[in-house]
């Protein structure tokens, strides 16, 4: 094989790839998929944010766990941090002391871990939303959207496990809490709780578990969901948005290489670099403030991280419900918020495109995106949960909103105790109609064009705005999308004139898909756009003629005699 | 009735492939760098001006982490007293890899082809013939297994293979022991002395003023912490004493559990097990910072507004004959959070 | 001035008065004149009401500053607290609080209280120093209560940092944060951030309970005890952020709030730019 260029890195290019081809084929691979194309639209990289912080949490925690013991074993600290010598506290807690201030970069790479972890989760968050908002999560992506769901369900796990490692004031709060909803679960619970922490709280295994579980054991299970993710979305090829040039037939976008490789590449080194600059500017957990984990002490204003957030909040807006029969106890206070909402919300959530997938019956794929608008009961239901989950978060803020506002926390938590049941619905049919008068101006825009914004005087003294036709692109995003109707259901005789039996869900699916598409607007059939192109056509000639001399009424149909047409 | 391009397309059909009047793609504009051979070079300029910033960050890195001295504090506007050391490794990091990453995307966008590519999606499924063929393949290696022909071995199969994560239940047992009564009690004891946790100082009536607050432990704790080297014991014991004129008192949960208005009770909040330390000597409520449980002390520690149904349990307590407080017994109820069994 | 010329050359008496009237119409004049005698009144109100906080000075008050106290106790005070301190619906008794809590509550500002409802905050001083001694003489005279503390009470340099930290973190991180930034109570109350209290205010607000705090006495928390928690509360409030900026020294909210706006609105603009089409 001779190659144009000689020159010697060439050469050793040349060779190095040929020794790999020899042995494992690569060229076959590259050969389909380095112009493999990418469509290029920003929200499409808010999955990538979560995969490079996903990097540098492993790069970051890699330096840490060369430092950080893992042990509960108590003992005075010595150290450069002055007004903790002398207090007794756990190695664990030690080290992380001794990582921030003794070890050069220690602190910056804790930082460094700390921000990365939190943007972790908060891509994953947006990136979801794009996902759900989009549809991007039907056939043939539910398998994906499962795979999503598990990246989060564990992320947010993770990040209790990784802050909680360093055994202070705060995390060890936190721990306390997780044992006393453990505790509080029927027939298990304590045996639970005891297995878990190798006795009571906080015994002396926890700390070391829990570094397994989160130096190993999670991010193990994280790193195979992900490479199924992206292997979904290689062999799947990536959506994209309706628009000029795009069909659910084709990917229009960018190579991989080199466009794509210099994007995503030169992303992970900018997420990279923007979460060391946080770190240097902005401090995350100073662990020595809050002091060594022991269970006589607490601080007011007891947060977890942001992702716990609505967790805590729950936990804080639950009013005090508990039953106490034959000798048993159910803390339904405790069970409520931290078991019961979270699992119906996950689950709901993994759900849901089969759900809506039953109630819109269609089984073909999809690879053009929606337009929220375009799905108003899809798109209200992201708004409504998203309203539930912020309002728990708020909720779980009560305190520092008093004391920042001025208000009492009393007062807070009853609002909030109200709001969570009256405010999702609302947002529920506020948003739906919000998508439904979008939906009717786009179906204004392509029967009587868009508004120029041009304000004409006719010589009757008529004022009228001049509308002009969309343009080709534009109309074709504004016709892109399906309308669903709701499914009907009926029953159809067979051959011998026998109805079959009614299947025993249909009558919920006929009104899960009613909920769903019974109100619509629909795009404008072929036929009406041609009447309303139509008419619009004439009503310019009418008016053309007015300008011209003619002295028509205004609104008049037909057209002058005279036009210069 | 139109000649032009104002035709119309089927409403379902605006983006289908087979449409030959969809829009095609956009005409492709031509960027500057694409015109302009000047334009090109300054982008070439920019984007190896950030490699070598990039570049040469580390550099600047190595000496910042040899020179610096980890206590060394500098004054940053916007900031404050901060680490240097911090602050210089991690502004120089940061802005090293943030350029290295603006540089390749600068370049993507500036010098790279932007004219977007078409590519054809493939059937995701196989073809019909390659189901086939993956069918009876199957089919073929059922059949010559002998799974059909051989019942017994049917039968036998699941349990077989269930057996391996089966080893794993037991294995897990001695994560921790049974919970046996262990919750049900703690260090408290008849005649054992109130201490003021952290000073360890035995406490007399006289010394604790009319809304006072002290957060105690039992005087044995030091000693058993010492022996078990563990927290444990601690979870359990702390308490509150506090202070209120006796007419204050309109219930507690045992009768003369109070010694002259000092009131005891335990500091794990009957929730979730935060210690609840926050008292309002005025409405003589006990709070809880986790999530707000308020209890009424002056009201046997009963729940006035949170999440916690339970009222804090109360530790009846008296003086010995030295005249320092100590407890008559032990709680009579198990201390924080409920579980099934607490009945 | 209709009439007058206003452009004389020579400085006659008339001349000047013409340029001073002239200056009078001057548009910002009126702004002049404003901020003239906001500053007058201010310097004014200043001076007679003094500012700073009250000293150490010996309880055992003269006759005189008794008196003093009480016809200032009659004036600023009693409308609440009752004719002979007795108290009323609306505020307690300040029999037997000592010269202490009159110390830190006239001191810090918190009394004379505008309303009976709020929480006492800190605020201006109302009185001046001397003035506050003669209350706190008079409330003193009044029953035993605990004192102002001396020079040497207050006199935290040889007491433990690190003992300081764990009183701080078992005594008054629950209420008032675990760098005594401050923190929510029942029904709009709040623990205070500790930023602006002097050592004395420190060691008076234990030792009296003022609001909903709990005493503190001397017998459970011993002056020595009382020096390091101070001494660990002003070392702390000043510690500089290793790490960066501080966010409030309020845990995991502010950082969220910071990262969702800061962190992931500047990653999500990078994203944006690199799918924006190049010109």
């Amino acid at each position: 094989m001779s190659t144009p260029q000689t020159g010697p890195i060439v050469k050793a290019g040349g060779a190095a790839a040929d020794y790999v081809d020899e042995r494992v084929g690569v060229s076959k691979f590259l050969k389909k998929n380095l112009t493999k194309v990418f469509p290029d639209h920003w929200s499409f990289m808010l999955g990538e944010i979560a995969l490079y912080s996903f990097i540098v949490l492993l790069l970051s925690g890699t330096f840490l766990s060369l430092f950080f013991k893992p042990s509960m074993t108590e003992a005075p600290y010595h150290g450069s941090y002055i007004p903790l010598n002398g207090i007794p506290m756990s190695e664990a807690y030690a080290s992380t002391i001794n990582i921030s201030f003794d070890i050069r970069g220690g602190l910056l790479m804790r930082q460094v871990h700390h921000w990365a972890a939190l943007l972790f989760l908060a891509a994953i968050t947006v990136h979801l939303l794009r996902v759900f908002f989009t549809g991007a999560f039907r056939k043939p992506r539910e398998m994906n959207w499962l795979i999503g769901n598990g990246l989060l369900t564990l992320g947010i796990l993770e990040g209790f496990a990784g802050y909680s490692l360093p055994d202070d004031l705060l995390s060890g709060t936190g721990l306390r809490i997780a044992d006393g909803i453990v505790q509080g679960i029927p027939v298990v619970g304590t045996y639970a709780s005891f297995m878990i922490f190798g006795g009571e709280f906080p015994g002396t295994d926890f700390i070391p578990r829990l570094y397994i579980v989160h130096v190993l054991l999670i991010p193990g299970i994280i790193l195979g969901l992900i490479t199924a993710h992206l292997m979904l979305v290689w062999y799947q090829k990536h959506t994209q948005f309706p628009g000029p040039g795009r069909t659910e037939g084709n990917v229009v976008g960018y190579p991989l290489f080199p466009v794509y490789t210099a994007k995503a590449g030169g992303f992970f080194f900018v997420v990279f670099g923007i979460t060391v600059l946080l770190s240097a500017v902005a401090s995350i957990n100073p662990v020595w403030l809050f002091g060594p984990y022991t269970p006589t002490e607490i601080t007011a204003g007891s947060q977890p991280d942001w992702y716990m957030g609505w967790l805590d909040g729950a936990l804080r807006l639950m009013p005090n419900v508990e039953i106490n029969a034959w000798g048993h106890t159910l803390s339904l206070n405790v069970l409520v918020p931290s078991v019961i909402i979270p699992g119906i919300l996950f689950t709901a959530m993994a759900l849901y495109p089969f759900l809506e997938q039953w109630a819109t019956g269609d089984k073909r794929e999809h690879h053009l995106l929606d337009r929220p608008r375009n799905m108003p009961t899809r798109t209200a239901i992201g708004t409504m949960s998203l309203s539930f989950y912020i309002l728990l978060w708020i909720g779980g803020d009560n305190d520092i909103i008093a004391t920042h506002f001025d208000m009492s926390i009393n007062a807070i938590t009853w609002t909030l105790r109200v709001m969570v049941f009256v405010v999702p619905p609302l947002v529920f049919v506020i948003t739906k109609r919000f998508c439904l008068s979008l939906q009717r101006r786009d179906r204004d825009k392509l029967l009587h064009g868009y508004e120029t914004g041009t304000i004409m005087r006719m010589p009757s003294g008529e004022y009228i705005e001049v509308h002009a036709p969309v343009s080709a692109e534009e109309r074709a995003k504004l016709l892109a999308g399906h309308t669903y109707r709701p499914l009907e259901l009926d029953r159809e005789p067979d051959e011998n004139g026998v109805l079959p039996k009614r299947k025993p869900l249909d009558a919920a699916r006929a009104r899960l898909s009613a909920f769903y598409y019974a109100e619509r607007i629909e795009k404008p059939t072929p036929e009406e756009l041609h009447e309303a192109e139509h008419h619009a056509h004439e009503l310019e000639e009418s008016y053309l003629a007015q300008i011209e001399g003619g002295s028509a009424p205004a609104g008049s149909e037909h057209a002058p005699t005279r036009s210069e047409h | 009735m139109s000649s032009d391009s104002h035709d119309l397309v089927s409403a379902d059909d605006a983006a289908h492939p087979e449409n030959p009047l969809a829009p095609g793609l956009p005409e492709h504009k031509l960027r500057r760098t694409d015109i302009d051979p000047r334009a090109a070079k300054r982008a070439e300029r920019q984007v190896s001006l950030l490699f070598v910033i990039g570049a040469l960050t580390p550099i600047i890195f190595f000496f910042e982490y040899v020179y610096i001295p980890s206590d060394k504090l500098i004054h940053v506007p916007l900031i404050g007293d901060t680490s240097a050391s911090n602050f210089f490794l991690g502004l120089t990091m940061g802005i090293g890899l943030f350029c290295v990453g603006a540089g390749a995307i600068h370049w993507a966008k500036k010098l790279m082809p932007d004219v977007e590519e078409v590519s054809e999606r493939h059937q995701l499924r196989g073809t019909d013939a390659e189901r086939e063929e993956a069918v009876s393949q199957f089919n073929a290696g059922v059949e010559s297994s002998g799974f059909g022909q051989y019942k017994m071995i049917r039968r036998t199969l699941i349990g077989a293979l269930a057996a391996t994560p089966l080893f794993a239940v037991p294995l897990l047992k001695d994560l921790g022991p049974l919970p046996g009564n262990k919750l049900r009690y703690t260090l408290w004891a008849p005649g054992v002395r109130i201490v003021s946790d952290v000073s360890l100082n035995p406490i007399k009536p006289e010394d604790i003023p009319f809304g006072g607050l002290v957060s105690c432990v039992p005087e044995n704790l030091a000693a058993v912490e010492a022996a078990t080297g563990n927290l444990n014991a601690r979870a359990k014991v702390p308490v509150v004493l506090v202070r209120m004129r006796p007419e204050e008192i309109r219930a507690q949960q045992g009768k003369n559990w109070d010694y002259q208005g000092i009131l005891c009770y335990s500091k794990i909040c009957t929730h979730v097990g935060c210690p609840t330390a926050l008292y309002d000597r005025k409405s003589h409520h006990l709070l809880c910072p986790c999530h707000q449980s308020t209890f009424d002390l002056s009201d046997a520690g009963h729940v006035v507004f949170g999440p916690a149904a339970r009222s804090m349990p109360q530790l009846a307590i008296t003086v010995d004959a030295e005249g320092y407080l100590v407890a008559q017994h032990d709680f009579t109820q198990p201390v924080g959070p409920s579980f099934w069994e607490r009945g | 001035m209709n009439g007058r010329n206003v452009h004389a050359d020579t400085d006659t008496p008339a001349s000047v008065s013409a340029k001073l009237s002239a200056r009078r119409r001057h548009p910002l004049a009126g702004f002049l004149l404003l901020a003239v005698a906001l500053t007058v009144m201010g310097g004014l109100y200043a001076a007679v009401t003094g500012a700073g906080t009250a000293s150490a000075a010996s309880t055992d008050g003269t006759p005189q500053e008794i008196a003093q106290g009480r016809a200032l106790f009659l004036e600023g005070c009693a409308s609440c607290h009752g004719m002979n301190a007795q108290g009323g619906s609306t505020a307690p008794t300040l029999i037997g609080v000592g010269a202490a809590a009159v110390n830190f509550q006239v001191g810090t500002g918190r009394m004379p209280l505008a309303g009976p409802s709020q929480q006492a905050k800190r605020g201006p001083v109302q009185y001046t120093e001397a003035e506050i001694a003669a209350l706190a003489a008079y409330v003193a005279s009044l029953a035993p209560g605990p004192a102002i503390p001396s020079a040497q009470d207050l006199d935290y340099s040889n007491a433990s940092l690190q003992e300081g930290g764990a009183l701080f973190r078992t005594n008054c991180a629950q209420c008032h944060n675990f760098t005594g930034a401050g923190g929510a109570l029942s029904n709009g109350q709040y623990a205070p951030s500790l930023k602006y209290a002097t050592p004395q205010q420190m060691f008076e607000a234990m030792l009296t309970g003022p609001g909903a705090m709990p005493v503190f006495a001397n017998s459970t928390i011993t002056v020595e005890e009382k020096q390091a928690i101070i001494k660990y509360i002003t070392t702390i409030r000043t510690s500089p952020n290793p790490g960066g900026m501080s966010l409030g020294r309020l845990g995991p909210v502010s950082e969220g709030l910071f990262l969702w706006i800061v962190g992931l609105g500047s990653v999500t603009a990078i994203a944006v730019w690199i799918g924006a089409k190049t010109s």
